[in-house]
């Protein structure tokens, strides 16, 4: 699918697809799926727009004014409010936790998604049909063992903590995906890189990395996308504020500034920020590569 | 394919290096997911039947947990709960996101920056998410007196009957992007000269929906509806913020209940209970939604899910 080999040629049958569908979707336009469709931008916008507007609102204005209208002063105050109850802080522990959980994750599952495509034996087909199973099954099933293991290890309350279950839980997914893409890498490219003597090491490296960067991209903002909004390990496996993350700290602060409402959300939306960025930045590479994970 | 390519016995004697990587490649991943997985796995099995406190000793207990989170009548509403919350779920996102996906999957230019925005709930984390819709759904400063509808002012989060459904829209709200993308993705690969020899044969829209689109898309709508199905019994983060179960028992699906038994009620062995059967409910289903795949392509489905 993702292949160099066979873009230009892709490229070209998506093309004349899309010509003919153009055809067949002037015939008759798809009302229903129109009006579904606008719809739905309007249920997707609305909240969105309500929390941006109101986190700059001032208190009076937010108890005062319609809660639809935009404000009459905008003011970052609740900006400034967010920011000074330690914020950095959670926003830092989130980039440790996520980096330090997606960074080693997606190494490890491209490795076990190269030995599953490339590789045979006992050990290498158990685990995949474990990797497997693990798609099927609810994890959060299982933090009670996870609570106690972390506790047992002296490792409650600090971020490693939240990285060790993290990674294991990111690895059935990867593994899938990273494999799927894998499998589209023609054999004959291996077969020549062996016959020059590469090890399976370099051909790793060399020749597999590269050809399935996209889906090593998506996969890592996926897992980046899950461990940064992630809830319920800093929920059971963290107490003191400064090893608070994120989502965690949003819903302490509900606490914090209890009737203070448009600083909770001026919260809401700094937390979001940085993914925002991300997807901006890498958009076409997420969607493309989840889309084609998921529908093979 | 692997059975065809694959290297002669004669090869296999000198050396493993030359037919494909060592099974140390797969080590790391497996070692993480063996610990922490699987382990935990075997673990809440072996909990279910203690007694502990969170912080003291273990005890064995025999079947004590089980008996008290079996006969709890707060167990049998949460199985109710849940199962709701599944089939509702499926039923409003499912028509919803193969609409949704259908359209954007048309080439023209505005339905891209539709896919685009579709996006953005995937980016919020769920405790963002609940803490919005809280506010948005506030009686006094909400959008019911902002758009001026007194029938949109309601008291949402603290009605039994009412905190159902918003739940359901939440998790819509949410979670149909992501199934939107999925079906955009199916309906791409349709050949398109199915629809132009529909075309020839004189079949509408609507026709050519129902005898092409949904039958190519059946193996899309087994992977969609799986994810949606293992999804519900994975729904914590948003409604404890967002509701934290109630009003009363009105939401506490069976994930919560399992997480306030084991952390506010300190009974880790009932907990741990529920947790089995969370785990017995979810491959119970998934291998269900398997089988309607059919049996031929096992393999690859459970793949797709």
């Amino acid at each position: 699918m993702a292949l160099a080999t066979e873009t230009a040629q892709g490229a070209d049958e998506q093309a004349g697809e899309r010509s003919q569908r153009k055809r067949v979707g002037r015939s008759s336009p798809n009302v229903l799926g129109g009006l579904g469709g606008w719809v739905w931008l309007a249920l997707i916008i609305l909240p969105v727009y309500y929390v941006i507007i109101t986190s700059l609102k001032n208190q009076a204005g937010f108890f005062g004014s319609n809660p639809l209208a935009p404000p009459t002063d905008p003011t970052l105050a609740n900006y400034r409010t967010v920011l000074e109850a330690d914020f950095v802080r959670y926003f830092v522990n989130s980039v440790i936790v996520t980096l330090g959980s997606v960074i080693p994750a997606v190494i490890v599952s491209f490795m076990a998604a190269y030995a599953v495509v490339r590789g045979s034996g006992r050990i290498i087909t158990s685990a995949h049909t474990l990797f497997l199973m693990g798609l099927a099954i609810p994890l959060q099933a299982t933090i009670i063992p996870i609570y106690f293991m972390i506790t047992k290890a002296h490792l409650y309350d600090t971020l490693l903590a939240l990285i060790l279950p993290s990674i294991a839980f990111a690895i059935p997914i990867s593994v899938l995906i990273l494999s799927n893409f894998l499998r589209d890498v023609p054999r004959e490219l291996f077969e020549s890189m062996r016959l020059d003597g590469c090890s399976e090491f370099t051909m790793m490296w060399r020749l597999a990395l590269p050809l399935v960067r996209p889906a090593v991209v998506t996969i890592a903002i996926y897992n980046a996308l899950h461990v940064w909004n992630g809830f319920l390990f800093p929920l059971i496996l963290t107490q003191s504020p400064d090893k608070r993350v994120l989502p965690l700290s949003l819903w302490a602060f509900q606490d914090e500034f209890s009737v203070n409402i448009p600083a909770v959300l001026a919260a809401v939306v700094l937390s979001t920020l940085p993914l925002v960025v991300l997807y901006v930045l890498a958009r076409r590479q997420l969607v493309s590569g989840l889309t084609a994970g998921f529908n093979k | 394919m692997s059975t065809l390519l694959k290297p002669k016995p004669v090869m296999r004697v000198r050396g493993a290096r030359a037919e494909g990587p060592s099974a140390w490649m797969v080590v790391p991943a497996l070692a993480f997911f063996l610990v922490f997985a699987v382990l935990p796995l075997l673990g809440v099995v072996f909990l279910s039947f203690t007694n502990w406190n969170g912080l003291g000793a273990i005890t064995w207990a025999g079947l004590e947990s089980w008996r008290t989170a079996l006969t709890d009548s707060v167990t049998l509403n949460a199985l109710i709960v849940t199962l709701k919350i599944m089939v509702y779920s499926l039923l409003v996102q499912v028509p919803i996101s193969l609409l949704l996906g259908v359209f954007t999957a048309g080439n023209q230019r505005y339905r891209a920056v539709l896919a685009v925005l579709y996006f953005v709930p995937l980016l919020l984390s769920s405790a963002a998410v609940a803490i919005a819709f809280k506010a948005l759904l506030d009686p006094n400063f909400g959008m019911g007196p902002g758009l001026g509808l007194p029938i949109l002012a309601q008291n949402w989060l603290g009605s039994a009957d009412l905190v159902l459904f918003v739940v359901i829209f939440v998790i819509a709200w949410q979670f149909v992007p992501f199934h939107t993308l999925i079906y955009q993705g199916g309906v791409r690969q349709i050949p398109a000269s199915f629809y132009e020899a529909a075309q020839i044969d004189g079949a509408g829209r609507i026709q050519q929906f129902f005898h092409i689109t949904l039958p190519q898309l059946k193996y899309t709508i087994i992977t969609s509806s799986t994810l949606m199905v293992l999804g519900s019994l994975a729904y914590f983060d948003l409604i404890f913020v967002l509701t934290a179960g109630g009003p009363g028992y009105a939401t506490r699906l069976l994930p919560l209940h399992m997480y306030l038994t084991g952390f506010r009620a300190n009974d880790m062995g009932a907990a741990s209970a529920l947790g089995v059967i969370l785990v017995v409910i979810g491959l119970g289903l998934a291998l269900v939604l398997q089988r309607l795949g059919g049996n031929s392509r096992s393999a690859s489905q459970l793949e797709g899910a």
